[in-house]
């Protein structure tokens, strides 16, 4: 290395401060990458400030579990000694009347009681009795509390106390693919009338690619339209693309439950015009019909968008060459046009169906029954039974999900053949 | 360094502006619709009025989620909230509530006690009822010309009374009503639905109607739906109902049997900037005049005995009210009181069952 710098030194060019230009043109090239890093710094800054940030600390709940490990330390490093067979020792029952007199002091026991009862139902009431109960209570401890609740005296909920005594915990994971621990701390699948997420992520999947596919059939022929019309009507019909995309979402949504619903616009239509009968109106909405129908409109803006930027760079002089060359319409458009939009195509079904997969609000508005997604779910567990961290837990779920699809399509289409406009 | 120092002040620069915002005002957070309407007349303007600190009413949709977030990353905004009396119980137990000592509460009009003129069960530790308010069910009279539906079996009888159903996107109030549609008496339907069986019994019963039902989620959605005539029959707030009867002229019939009722309750959040004036305002708006002041608008019955003689005429229609209300003896006859408890025990369980129920 030293030799080759000394063998260089005689013949390098020098700047007018005397130092070897390279070095100079270096240093300049340092500075001027440290003045670009600067100004994207903010928005780095930014992105990982709302955005990254949140995100890690949402996918950190979902492992997270330091409720009873804070809450009941003496009881957890009972139960540690704890052979699992059987009823625990004396010890235990004594360190739990303990760490219920202070939970109960602290406010802390219904939060011990919640997270105790999303793994076993019912249990809340029997910790916030006997807790408070706890402070009357004297030795020997065991048969207060087997007094104060028979639950006391068997296995499984000190099983499901030990196991979440552990400060991190999978146990919101399986919950989120219908799975959980029995009392042997073996993992089994969640009681039958209690399953529910696989088939939610199944139908979530389901309605995504239905929702991306009648994106792409209805939104190619207008996307070409927009591409080939002269400016006059494209401009028009452009505009008709982008304002309901520039409308809100909630407007759209309910203009299609107007349009929709039993005694809605479609349904007198088609009821004045003798095609059904009054009894037996169309239901297509509340269900996953409705579902499906307000999201391809609400998402078709995000594939014509990617598929028109794509073909505007297509010259038309392509297909006039093939046609002359004597391919006929369809083979010409086959062999010809459509593989030049694959781009486009990738753009817009990605985008739709990133998009589709995390929807929320329509779902929640025209889904009825049938037509809920995973996000109504995870919106549930945040806003409703608290349970943030299965909420955590299913979103997680949804961001690998997501990425693997990412992951594939990259290596079956490629980075590069996508064009986002 | 410099990184964490910027978010610092920026977080800081927040909570300042959080701070002065709602210290500034007494935030006042609830269901919103007509409801929110009883208690700004009912409540807001005389206090306002007596010289009380501003309201600034915010509207929720329940559930415990905002008041634990903000409980938790420590800037509390809500000053006071209407919750239903689990979330009560439950936000005390898990400490995001702030404890109300009933001694604050004014004595009745009569001289009675607070503590003997609340009816039992509506003063907790850290929530003060003000009204009674109930799920029942309706339906469109013009539907139903000749045999009219007239109790809880009748909403699930198809045969009789054909016609699309509304019913609440959830178990709470739905288990209850399809049990005792099935023939259990209101004081043994928590004791059945304790166990597996009975929540088998009650989801076959909910079964009948499945197909042929629409899900709603907030209370303004039943009154809309019987409106728009996409059901012929829905459950639904027993104000709702009366607000569309009475203010738009609907012609909508409820009917009170197996009706199941709960209490709305003013909480206070741990740590709300306005705690004084909060405790001040629920002494204010829960003494007997303005208790029995909050029915003339909306038809939620008072929870003083000493508010339910006062109980008049609707401010604007002039209708009586006491008959409306669903503590009133002709309609609350065949009636049951959720139960706060049981659901806060059963209601993980139960909530998947229903969702996996739903889903199937």
């Amino acid at each position: 290395m030293s030799e080759q710098v000394m063998a260089a030194t005689p013949t390098a060019v020098l700047a007018a401060d005397g130092t070897p230009l390279k070095q100079r043109l270096q240093k300049t090239l340092r500075r001027r990458k440290l003045i670009a890093a600067g100004l994207v710094l903010p928005l780095g800054a930014f992105v990982f400030v709302t955005f990254l940030f949140p995100i890690f600390l949402m996918l950190f709940r979902s492992v997270e579990n330091p409720i009873i490990h804070d809450n009941m330390p003496q009881t957890v490093a009972a139960l540690e000694l704890w052979d699992g067979k059987d009823v625990p020792e004396e010890a235990a029952f004594a360190a739990l009347v303990r760490d219920m007199v202070t939970a109960r002091q602290a406010k802390t026991i219904g939060r011990v009681a919640t997270r105790m009862n999303f793994e076993m139902s019912g249990v809340r009431s029997v910790i916030t009795s006997s807790a408070r109960k706890a402070k009357k209570m004297e030795a020997p401890f065991k048969d207060a509390l087997i007094k104060a609740n028979p639950m006391w005296g068997e296995r499984d909920i000190w099983v499901t106390f030990k196991r979440l005594g552990n400060n991190y915990t999978a146990t919101q994971y399986l919950a989120a693919v219908d799975m959980r621990y029995d009392s042997d701390n073996n993992i089994v699948r969640q009681e039958e009338d209690r399953q529910i997420y696989v088939t939610i992520f199944g139908r979530t999947l389901w309605i995504s690619l239905a929702v991306s596919l009648l994106c792409l059939v209805l939104g190619y022929p207008v996307a070409y339209l927009l591409a080939t019309l002269p400016a006059k009507y494209s401009n028009l019909l452009m505009i008709m693309v982008l304002l309901p995309f520039w409308t809100s979402l909630l407007v759209r949504t309910t203009s299609w439950i107007v349009l929709l619903q039993t005694n809605g616009v479609i349904n007198e239509l088609l009821v004045w015009a003798h095609i059904v009968g009054d009894d037996n109106r169309l239901q297509m909405m509340y269900n996953q019909t409705g579902t499906v129908i307000a999201m391809t409109h609400i998402l078709l803006p995000f594939m014509i968008l990617p598929l028109f930027s794509v073909m505007k760079t297509i010259p038309p002089s392509y297909m006039r060459a093939a046609l002359s060359m004597g391919a006929n319409p369809v083979r010409a458009f086959v062999k010809v046009y459509a593989p030049q939009t694959v781009p486009g195509i990738g753009a817009g079904s990605l985008l739709v169906f990133i998009l589709s997969v995390g929807y929320y609000i329509t779902p929640a508005l025209v889904g009825g029954r049938t037509g809920q997604m995973i996000s109504n779910f995870i919106a549930f567990h945040m806003q409703k039974s608290l349970n943030w961290g299965l909420a955590a837990a299913l979103g997680g779920l949804l961001l690998v999900g997501v990425m693997i699809l990412y992951w594939a399509y990259t290596k079956i289409v490629g980075v590069d053949n996508m064009k986002l406009g | 360094m410099k990184k964490s120092l910027l978010l610092t002040s920026i977080a800081a620069v927040g909570l300042f502006a959080a701070s002065t915002v709602s210290a500034a005002n007494l935030t006042v957070v609830s269901w919103g619709g007509g409801y929110t309407k009883s208690q700004v007349e009912a409540y807001h303007k005389p206090w306002e009025a007596m010289g009380g600190k501003k309201i600034n009413s915010e509207d929720y949709n329940g559930g415990l989620a905002e008041v634990k977030a903000q409980v938790e990353s420590g800037k509390v905004i809500w000053d006071l909230v209407d919750v239903e009396l689990s979330d009560a119980v439950r936000g005390c137990d898990e400490g995001l509530l702030e404890e109300i000592d009933p001694s604050i509460l004014p004595a009745g009009d009569d001289g009675t006690a607070a503590t003997d003129d609340f009816i039992e069960g509506t003063l907790v530790d850290c929530g003060v009822a003000s009204i009674v308010w109930s799920t029942v069910f309706a339906y469109d009279k013009t539907k139903f010309t000749g045999n009219a539906p007239k109790t809880m079996a009748d909403f699930f009888n198809v045969k009789d009374f054909p016609g699309k159903r509304g019913l609440r996107k959830g178990p709470k109030a739905n288990l209850e009503m399809a049990l005792m549609a099935d023939g259990v008496a209101p004081a043994d339907v928590y004791g059945i639905l304790a166990t597996k069986a009975g929540v088998a019994r009650a989801l076959a019963k909910l079964d009948s109607i499945k197909d042929i039902t629409v899900w709603w989620e907030t209370g303004a959605q039943p009154a809309q739906m019987l409106a728009d005539g996409e059901v012929a029959m829905t459950t639904a707030y027993n104000g709702r109902i009366f607000g569309a009867q009475v203010t738009e002229n609907k012609p909508f019939e409820i009917v009170w049997d197996g009706q199941v009722w709960d209490l709305d309750l003013w909480v206070i959040p741990k740590g709300a900037p306005n705690k004084e004036d909060a405790l001040k305002f629920i002494a204010f708006s829960t003494d007997t005049k303005r208790n029995a002041d909050q029915a003339r608008w909306i038809s939620y019955g008072p929870v003083r005995k000493s508010a339910a003689p006062l109980v008049g005429k609707h401010a604007e229609a002039g209708v009586d009210m006491k008959p409306h209300m669903p503590t009133a003896p002709a309609n609350f006859k065949n009636a049951l009181q959720n139960d706060f408890a049981f659901w806060a025990d059963h209601q993980d369980e139960l909530n998947e069952k229903f969702s996996a129920w739903l889903a199937k």
